[in-house]
């Protein structure tokens, strides 16, 4: 055997770290995507715990104490009936973000799936590829209005107005939402299958599902991190312009999208009414890209350890 | 080293009058139009134990010779036998059964490597696939790999990355190591390498052969190397073999005008000897595939028939023909 002097050079210990640690660690060296983290959580914990600790009901109409301004017993002031914004802001915060995170999962799923299933079966590119440009050019509130108006009865009817509401406003969202996902990815799928390390996998005798799952999806998984933190964004602020032309929840039903678009009646007079739920979607939306790019960092092992 | 010499009659792998054509398609509606003749009728076999050298240009086939053997791609026609099993016809699942005996090591071993996984779980790859072992015996048999291919255990968690060109390449060996295969196509393994890891990698490959009885097919377009490792060399040619023969044979007496070409560029060491000897050079460009010219594929740049004029090179395809004992050539007018 020659010498092996490239070899030399590298041998310096390293204790077998476990590979979640050495995610977590890269994770917390991006400061943006560690603020980001924090200001989600407490969101999350605000909308979900808030309403516990917070007494008063969100629907609860006092027509004596309306339009008020900011104040200790209402720290956002008060609506035209009376009804206590900050616990508004709370009870919305708590649709708004299921209706975000799960429509946006939805639309993940089946765009990844669509692109995946389209970049690496050639046979599926040309009808699935044409499916996703059909999705793509139909006009999409028209849409939804159709979506909402045939299913909404129905689905009121086995899972209770809210629920009902709930499931058609994240299966619109979703189904309506996921054609940039998968275009996405099957450009990279397409980019990755002629790489040669899809071709070792194959001359290993690597069946599809599994060079699927261990070669492909890891190697897009950044392209889709982008699209889902992107994803959530674009489901809240559907579900808000939904909401605003009165398709989506019951219009007492706080989310932050109502609570936004009843405020631009008042835009004059009680500025600040906009602002609430305004910073609240612009602010979540914001930390959750913030952990999509940490998240992207951390899960690659080129940029990670940098 | 006994098993390679006993073994060493026997035909492990046997090529026939292969085919490889890729279609080409143009025009509003898509429509084949011609195809690209990637590898055009290619007849050679390999002994157990023997490394046969692949040389030619780029884009003259060799490459996908090497793929077609192993059934990366269909073969368009012409048959791969495996120890006597045709390959290229073979219904996938016993091609998968078979692939366990037949590896490949690439060009390029920073894109061989998937880069998010790491250097166990791409050598444990085979593994998996293959053998019913268990975790901790695959870890067993990737540090043992690891030490066969002259890197450390402790490297077993990093990301390929983080390693040098020759190391990522030996990765890529060990891999390919870890099913114990008969043959393995070695597809130009050194030519993305810095040339003092060029030495490393080929005595690597050639210390495997002995201790382990390897057969390689060795794709290369560095001559110098194909003739440090190689048995047996095949020289190509846009899609054909152009002369077959052992390594002392073709390097001292070549008979093909093109094989004559391509040794006298080869450099001499000496710089008198450098300066006085007689270099065929030749002219023009290597026509496309998709249009092979009629006759002898090599008639457009050959000074042979340039300077015959012979009918028959440019109207008739040349015959395989055995020139002398062993050593084949595709020409009218070698002699």
């Amino acid at each position: 055997m020659t010498e092996m002097t490239d070899d030399t050079l590298k041998i310096i210990d390293r204790p077998a770290k476990s590979q979640l640690r050495d995610v977590w660690e890269q994770f917390s060296a991006h400061k943006g995507a560690l603020i980001g983290a924090a200001f989600f959580l407490f969101v999350v914990l605000f909308v979900l715990i808030g309403p516990f600790l917070w007494l008063y009901d969100p629907t609860f109409i006092d027509i004596r104490s309306r339009n008020q301004g900011m104040s200790f017993a209402h720290p956002f002031g008060t609506d035209q009936l009376g009804r206590d914004i900050f616990a508004r802001v709370m009870k919305g915060g708590q649709v708004s973000l299921a209706v975000g995170i799960t429509a946006m999962l939805l639309s993940l799923v089946v765009g990844t799936g669509i692109g995946v299933l389209a970049g690496y079966f050639k046979r599926l590119d040309g009808p699935l590829m044409r499916f996703t440009d059909l999705f793509l050019a139909l006009p999409l509130l028209p849409l939804l209005l159709v979506i909402i108006m045939l299913f909404r009865e129905k689905l009121n009817g086995t899972f209770g107005p809210e629920g009902g509401i709930f499931i058609l406003m994240v299966s619109a969202i979703g189904i309506t939402s996921w054609m940039q996902t998968a275009r996405i990815v099957r450009g990279d799928v397409l980019a990755l299958k002629e790489r040669e390390f899809v071709l070792a996998a194959k001359s290993i005798g690597t069946p599809s599902q599994r060079m699927i799952s261990r070669h492909i999806l890891p190697n897009v998984l950044s392209p889709i991190l982008v699209s889902a933190t992107l994803g959530i964004a674009n489901a809240i602020i559907t579900e808000s312009a939904l909401s605003f032309l009165g398709l989506g929840f019951p219009p007492d039903f706080p989310t932050w999208g109502r609570l936004l678009f009843d405020a631009t009646d008042y835009m004059q007079q009680y500025p600040e009414r906009v602002l609430w739920p305004g910073l609240a979607i612009s602010f979540t939306v914001l930390a959750v890209n913030y952990i999509g790019d940490g998240l992207r960092d951390a899960l690659d092992p080129r940029i990670r350890g940098r | 080293m006994p098993e390679t010499a006993i073994a060493a009659p026997e035909a492990l792998l046997r090529v026939e009058d292969l085919k490889i054509h890729f279609p080409i398609y143009d025009g509003l509606f898509r429509r084949k139009v011609g195809d690209v003749k990637a590898v055009d009728g290619v007849s050679f076999e390999i002994k157990r134990g023997e490394t046969l050298g692949l040389v030619g240009e780029s884009g003259c086939g060799k490459s996908t010779t090497g793929r077609a053997v192993l059934r990366l791609y269909d073969p368009t026609a012409g048959a791969v036998n495996f120890e006597d099993r045709d390959i290229a016809s073979l219904p996938a699942n016993e091609m998968r059964a078979m692939r366990p005996r037949m590896q490949m090591i690439f060009q390029d071993p920073q894109a061989s490597l998937n880069p998010r996984m790491t250097v166990g779980a791409i050598i444990a790859e085979p593994l998996m696939e293959h053998t019913k072992m268990s975790a901790g015996e695959r870890k067993d048999k990737v540090a043992e790999l690891l030490d066969q291919v002259g890197l450390s255990r402790d490297f077993i968690n990093r990301f390929p990355h983080e390693f040098s060109g020759g190391q990522r390449q030996r990765i890529g060996i060990a891999r390919a190591l870890a099913l114990d295969p008969d043959l393995i196509v070695c597809d130009e393994p050194i030519a993305a390498l810095d040339v003092s890891i060029q030495a490393q990698v080929v005595n690597l490959l050639e210390d495997l052969q002995h201790r382990l009885g390897l057969t390689y097919l060795f794709i290369s377009h560095d001559l110098s190397m194909v003739r440090h490792i190689a048995d047996r060399v095949a020289v190509m040619y846009l899609g054909k073999i152009m002369e077959l023969a052992p390594m002392g044979k073709l390097f001292a007496s070549p008979r093909h005008p093109y094989t004559q070409a391509l040794l006298s560029a080869v450099p001499v060491a000496d710089p008198k000897i450098e300066a006085n000897r007689k270099r065929v050079i030749l002219t023009g460009d290597v026509p496309s595939p998709a249009n092979p010219p009629e006759g002898c594929v090599f008639c457009t740049r050959c000074p042979l028939a340039k300077k015959t004029n012979d009918k028959r090179c440019f109207t008739i395809p040349p015959e395989w023909r055995e020139i002398e004992q062993d050593q084949f050539v595709a020409c009218h007018l070698a002699e």
